[in-house]
């Protein structure tokens, strides 16, 4: 399938190459968590919800230095086309939930609630390809609204390439194309660190970089979104508190 | 004294945001330092007292201090302790020396609980006690949970409201509305009683230190440790409810919780059937008619300025403010 016309420099959905989808989150949606957000970018729709830090449920689970994180990544049936039936333990869910653990490893300070665990519990309500890059933007949305001390927001995106060109934000379409090599990547902001790359299919070693740098300017927009929405809800919270 | 000490960042920071380059203030919560820089590790505001710099967050779970107010559920108990859960980062322990044999005479699992913190351990945990008669076993009434940061800590965390009906607000969060009673020591927030038993709380305060075992008069045993409800007339149930769903509506819009802000809001819902009022479509749909002076849209906005004295009569405040959604 065509999925970029160099004819026009436009993508299936005409979108340009360094182009991002539509982002649209919300933070506080769910009444009995600690934190939540409803993140949207394009058509791929999460919700998260955040419990915790509380006492660990299982003795074996708690560090006695540490915060444990517990992630459940969950695929509603009827989040793409093809209604097939996940399971919560089938193989890529664990992967992306071990993936969104790792990654929200690096930056909560853990050592401040030792014996205690966090639980996300993720909810894929549509899927339209970036679920991981949607997924770690989510809930680094969710963990700020639940006040979990962070070093830095953790921003995701993928990227690929496509026609000599580095693409931004692919699609479940592109994603799905056969050669097109996808390159999902968080980024700590502040720093500028990578702290996840997964790449599917293969990719020259000398793409690479501007795949990297395309994908690291994809996440400073990202983080511009994601830290208005969090100032708005903060902001309007103050405003009811103190009026 | 801000031009001695240079420049820091005001109002709203979030997540890694720079507090201040300046190596003469010290971290405290809500930060931290890398290269000798403060950054903030939770969104909210910044505060500073002298070199002492913190961020404060309103979305924060409850973490204890000593002398904080609490209502808890038991959650389990244990040999020589219950475990209460208040909320917080950690459950709470109630301790107890005497009384190992019979655990769950006094406590049982899922009994409420209303308790005073009197220590709080290095990884967060608590430490209860219920030494004053008037903590214990909360009954006859309903648990709502809010937001923590609604409940600011205060003289009185008892609101004794015309209607009969008593409000319990824990600091963490959790508040139980139920039948009148008597208090005897601690100090009531009363429409009906101006006198605050005030010398009740020194003696409080010295008992949080003294840190003995608890001591209470054997006579009060059966009363203090009931968990069966009295007789609850009608009326009373109303109001319980009424005053359950006013919190449950201020917890929505983020209106702090006082004896103001509740008895307000009790007030201003007299107007509507007590199921009625957790009606968003209910009351947008009051809010729409343009014509009803004490639409819900008023109650929101009455409830926001009544409790904090920016306006106090009904007529001004529609006739002012009649626009804002």
């Amino acid at each position: 399938m065509l999925i970029f016309s160099e004819y026009l420099g436009l993508r299936i959905d005409g979108r340009r190459a360094n182009e991002l989808r539509k982002i649209t989150c919300k933070t506080n949606v769910i009444d009995y968590t600690d934190g939540s957000a409803y993140f949207e970018q394009g058509n791929t729709k999460i919700l998260v919800g955040i419990l915790g830090p509380r006492e660990a449920k299982q003795r074996s689970a708690s560090q006695t230095t540490q915060v444990t994180l517990n992630v459940e990544f969950l695929v509603s049936p009827f989040s793409s086309v093809e209604r097939k039936k996940r399971s919560k333990y089938d193989r890529r869910s664990v992967e992306i939930a071990t993936s969104i653990k790792q990654t929200f490893e690096h930056v909560i300070i853990g050592q401040l609630f030792p014996r205690s665990q966090i639980d996300i519990f993720i909810h894929l309500l549509q899927q339209d390809g970036g679920v991981l890059e949607a997924c770690i933007n989510a809930t680094c949305l969710a963990l700020i609204d639940a006040g979990i001390p962070m070093t830095d927001y953790v921003c995701a995106i993928n990227a690929g390439y496509v026609d000599d060109s580095p693409m931004l934000d692919l699609n479940m379409v592109e994603e799905a194309s056969f050669d097109t090599p996808n390159i999902t990547i968080a980024v700590l902001i502040r720093s500028g660190k990578i702290c996840l790359l997964q790449l599917e299919s293969t990719l020259a070693v000398d793409l690479l970089a501007p795949v990297l740098e395309l994908a690291k300017t994809g996440c400073k927009y990202i983080h511009s979104v994601l830290d208005s929405t969090i100032k708005e809800s903060t902001q309007s919270m103050i405003n009811s508190v103190t009026l | 004294m801000s031009s001695e000490s240079g420049p820091i960042s005001k109002g709203i920071v979030t997540t890694g945001s720079l507090i201040t380059r300046d190596g003469v203030f010290m971290k405290g919560h809500g930060t931290f330092v890398e290269n000798g820089e403060i950054y903030a590790s939770i969104t909210g505001t910044v505060e500073r007292i002298n070199k002492l710099v913190s961020v404060t967050s309103l979305r924060q779970r409850y973490s204890g201090e000593i002398g904080d107010i609490v209502v808890g559920r038991i959650s389990r108990v244990g040999l020589k302790r219950w475990l209460v859960n208040v909320n917080g980062r950690q459950d709470a322990r109630r301790k107890s020396a005497s009384d190992e044999l019979q655990m769950r005479k006094f406590f049982k699992e899922g009994d409420v609980v209303f308790a005073e913190v009197q220590s709080v351990f290095v990884d967060g945990a608590l430490s209860l006690h219920t030494r004053s008669l008037d903590y214990g076993k909360l009954r006859n009434g309903v648990v709502c949970y809010v937001s923590p940061a609604l409940v600011v800590r205060s003289r009185s965390h008892l609101i004794s409201l015309h209607c009969g009906v008593d409000v319990v607000l824990g600091v963490n969060g959790c508040i139980h509305i139920g039948k009148h009673r008597v208090f005897s020591h601690l100090q009531v927030d009363s429409d009906n009683d101006e006198a605050y038993l005030k010398d009740e709380q020194s003696s409080l305060e010295s008992n949080t230190k003294a840190g003995n075992s608890s001591t209470l008069p054997n006579n009060d045993y059966s009363d203090i440790y009931s968990d069966v409800n009295d007789d609850i007339d009608i009326s009373t149930r109303t109001n319980i409810s009424r005053v359950h769903n006013c919190i449950v509506i201020l917890d929505r819009l983020f209106i702090r919780l006082n004896s103001t802000s509740i008895n307000t809001a009790y007030e201003q819902s007299l107007q509507y059937f007590v199921p009625e009022l957790l009606k968003q479509d209910v009351a947008n749909e009051i809010a729409e008619s343009r014509d009803n002076k004490n639409s819900a849209m008023t109650f929101k906005l009455l409830v926001n300025s009544v409790a904090y004295g920016i306006l106090s009569r009904t007529d001004d405040l529609s006739a002012q403010r009649y626009t804002i959604e």
